[in-house]
């Protein structure tokens, strides 16, 4: 039976409806979508080697650009800050503002922006592409949950590496600020470290800890949810890949404002 | 028996099934023909669970499936096997353990009794010694006599092929085709095939039904659909194109 026709002055309407419609549906399939995956996390039968595999694939492959970046960002703010610092006679306080800066705000945030890049867009890809060539599917009609075996391993291993591989990124940027400062600049080393002793607490390790944790939900998640909607043939995949890293970089970002305005 | 009742479905304001009305005798061969794009993978996505319809419903020996989720409907799929169109395997995974899987995943078995049946279900469809390979690495008709192994490994009571043939060549269809009369005949399995392989198909068919624009236009045993008089039958069957 086809739908009666709607009257033209009311169409901008109908058009403001369906869209109002989908967003929220698709709000409430994001929010369900992390719900059963947690279910999934937390209910037996685990996983496990599906759990090592996600470690291996989010975590450890994804240590060398972390190392990198981590070591040239510490390298930059050690440079920069050194200059700054410079002018107000304040070079002492260099270790403790290149720890503050990492710990609280760019390790957690770079490194997460990072994992998102290498690790994220590659779990959207392959996650879109089980999908269109029906691996998902196929999982799904053996009465197999692709959450269990897909999606929860995936979010798991995001709460559990994102917060190793933000502490690699500080103590590798910790470092890479002492090479600047110390051996390239002139610093002492004691007071680089000393001073950093003193003003670095355990609630600014707590918050980049509790910050990273989030980052480490936020993008698995949004990621594995983009890829487990792909739409259709390459283009999809491309489009969802897209959506999941740009998606997954503006969450952090506000979701870091978000956290550090609440602290 | 599955019994399909009124099925309706559409995607936005596109119709895709204008109420099926279907019975699926219990250990035949039925065979879903019809254009590319009408609908008929659809309808199969239907019975297995994968999607749901807008109006009707489907029943698998009185249990209707269309309101079923969770663990009820998984019960319902563990009776299901399902070879895809592209063959649907995990190509992270050997050709050995794809068939091996859901042995792995849903029965519990020792490790020598999975390797025993693995074997025999790649025996079955003569790729003895395939199981080290991965997916990439084997043919297109390769690929889709693995996945056939895989839904048969766990002797299901009804297994779904949706265009088990498509992008093979005459003589792979019909090796493909042999096979699975040949397992039906071993394993008496309900098949429901989703196809356009026309004549060929109607070699091995029990029942065959004509999808056109969402609605079945005509269901009966192979010689009925052949010498039938309905004019879209007849110009699917001869191959005619539309508008002639």
């Amino acid at each position: 039976m086809s739908e009666p026709a709607i009257p033209a002055v009311l169409r901008p309407l109908d058009l403001l409806g369906g869209w109002g419609i989908s967003i929220v549906a698709s709000l409430g399939r994001f929010g369900t979508f992390l719900l059963a995956a947690l279910g999934a996390m937390v209910t037996p039968p685990l996983k496990f080697w599906a759990f090592v595999d996600r470690i291996n694939f989010i975590g450890f492959r994804s240590l060398l650009i972390i190392l990198l970046t981590g070591a040239f960002t510490g390298m930059v703010l050690g440079l920069q800050i050194f200059f700054t610092l410079s002018r107000f006679g304040s070079e002492a306080f260099l270790g403790p503002a290149v720890a503050l800066s990492l710990i609280r705000e760019l390790g957690p945030v770079l490194a997460a922006l990072m994992v998102t890049g290498r690790a994220g867009s590659a779990l959207t890809a392959e996650l879109g592409i089980m999908r269109i060539t029906e691996q998902i599917d196929a999982l799904e009609v053996m009465a197999l949950s692709p959450m269990r075996y897909l999606v929860a391993p995936s979010i798991f291993a995001g709460i559990l590496t994102f917060p190793l591989m933000t502490a690699m990124f500080d103590v590798v940027g910790i470092f890479g600020g002492y090479l600047v400062g110390v051996e390239l600049l002139g610093l002492s080393p004691g007071t680089y470290f000393g001073e950093m002793e003193t003003f670095v607490n355990m609630a600014d390790i707590s918050l980049g800890f509790w910050k990273s944790v989030c980052f480490g939900v936020i993008v698995t998640w949004v990621c594995a949810y983009k890829g487990f909607h792909v739409g259709h043939g390459a283009e999809g995949v491309a489009r969802a890949t897209t959506q999941a890293v740009v998606l997954s970089s503006v969450l952090i970002l506000v979701w870091d404002y978000f956290i550090g305005s609440v602290w | 028996m599955i019994k399909v009742e009124g099925l309706t479905k559409r995607f936005g304001r596109q119709p895709v099934l204008r109420g099926i009305d279907l019975e699926i005798p219990t250990g035949s061969i039925t065979v879903v023909i019809g254009r590319s794009g009408g609908g008929k993978s659809v309808f199969l996505k239907h019975l297995i669970g994968l999607l749901r319809p807008d109006a009707g419903r489907v029943l698998v020996d009185d249990q209707e499936i269309t309101r079923l989720s969770g663990e009820a409907l998984d019960a319902i799929r563990r009776r299901y096997g399902v070879v895809f169109q592209g063959g649907a395997l995990f190509d992270s995974m050997r050709c050995g353990d794809n068939v091996a899987f859901p042995l792995r995943e849903k029965v519990r078995l020792p490790k020598t009794e999975i390797a025993k049946r693995v074997d025999s279900a790649l025996a079955q469809v003569g790729l003895e010694g395939v199981g080290q390979k991965y997916p990439a690495e084997v043919s297109g008709g390769m690929r889709k006599r693995v996945a056939i192994a895989r839904a048969l490994v766990t002797e299901p009571e009804i297994v779904f092929f949706d265009e088990p043939t498509t992008g093979l060549d005459p003589v792979l269809v019909n090796t493909i085709h042999h096979l699975i009369l040949d397992l039906h005949r071993r394993h008496r399995f309900t098949a429901v095939m989703v196809s356009h392989e026309i004549p060929e198909i109607f070699e091995i068919a029990d029942r065959v039904a004509m999808l056109h624009e969402g609605r079945i236009v005509e269901v009966g045993p192979p010689a009925q659909l052949q010498a039938s008089q309905n004019r879209v039958v007849q110009k699917f069957i001869r191959g005619e194109p539309e508008g002639t």
